[in-house]
């Protein structure tokens, strides 16, 4: 038995922490994320017959954990769907002595990898936390859980083509905010600090 | 003209980035994105831009984090993890005999 409390244990821990993150930014409330992370994890337990491929256990769960996100709503399913348009996110151009120049902030002393300090961190929180739904699911899904595409279609009941074109929106949008949040002072100092 | 042509290029570029960092665009398309891109600066700086962004959502661990489960929520998925092993050998033992 104590291998199997081990198993359990590790299963929990990974899988809790995982759904509470997704759904605190789906839902926006801590104690709906931590009530969707407990509805999940028993509703894995009990229906895990169910489950086909065992391989496929992650995008199983999120799709459970979606389902009881969508339970928690406190919005109205009739509420429209926010589209966001790719015009939007194009950014200006300067034409300067024949080179073109974009109007975007220095990212280039941005560290790949970084060990993200706590003002990035709140910065990412709010530009995913601000994406309409329908864009932040398939960002979590695809960027932050990592699941492919076709995958992350099964969770969200949605063609492989929609999944391809709400990711890019959502990358935009989040592009977007981090690039304004890099044009600040605060930004500009975070960066050179990063970069030195 | 020509200049026109490449506005209409980097506006291609721009709209299908994200599947050419996925490397789910097909062969041919990606070996024309990439010649553009390689003699583009601006689609350069974007491409790396949204690269970056995508290598942060990666690496991304929001601030708030759950409470520790608690002995009640615990017992609870013990009780619903130790079922499930139960009818699983159930199970394995009636396709055995």
């Amino acid at each position: 038995m104590t291998g199997d409390a081990n198993a359990f244990d590790r299963f929990v821990e990974h899988f809790r922490a995982r759904i509470f993150h997704y759904s605190w930014l789906m839902c926006g409330q801590r104690e709906d994320a931590e009530d969707v992370a407990q509805d999940t994890l028993l509703k894995v337990f009990e229906s895990f017959d169910q489950l086909r491929e065992p391989e496929r256990v992650r995008p199983w769960v999120f799709r459970i954990a979606r389902n009881a996100c969508l339970m928690k709503r406190r919005k109205s399913v009739f509420a429209p769907e926010q589209e966001l348009s790719l015009d939007d996110f194009m950014p200006a151009m300067n034409h300067q002595g024949g080179h073109a120049k974009l109007q975007i902030a220095d990212w280039s002393a941005l560290p790949d990898r970084q060990v993200m300090q706590s003002e990035m961190k709140e910065v990412l929180d709010r530009a995913i936390g601000e994406l309409p739904e329908n864009y932040k699911s398939v960002l979590l899904m695809r960027d932050v859980e990592e699941l492919s595409t076709l995958e992350t279609a099964q969770v969200l009941d949605l063609t492989e083509d929609v999944v391809k074109t709400r990711l890019h929106r959502a990358r935009l949008a989040v592009r977007q905010k981090l690039d304004e949040y890099l044009r600040t002072d605060a930004g500009v100092l975070a960066n050179q600090t990063r970069g030195t | 003209m020509e200049s026109h042509d490449r506005a209409e290029k980097c506006k291609e570029v721009f709209s299908l980035l994200s599947e050419y960092l996925n490397l789910e665009l097909p062969p041919d398309a990606c070996q024309e994105m990439e010649a553009h891109i390689a003699g583009c600066p601006p689609c350069i700086e974007f491409a790396e831009s949204l690269r970056k962004t995508v290598d942060l959502c990666r690496h991304y661990e929001p601030s708030e984090v759950p409470e520790p489960l608690g002995q009640e929520a615990r017992e609870k998925l013990l009780e619903a993890y130790r079922q499930m092993l139960r009818s699983r050998n159930k199970a394995s033992s009636s396709k055995t005999s």
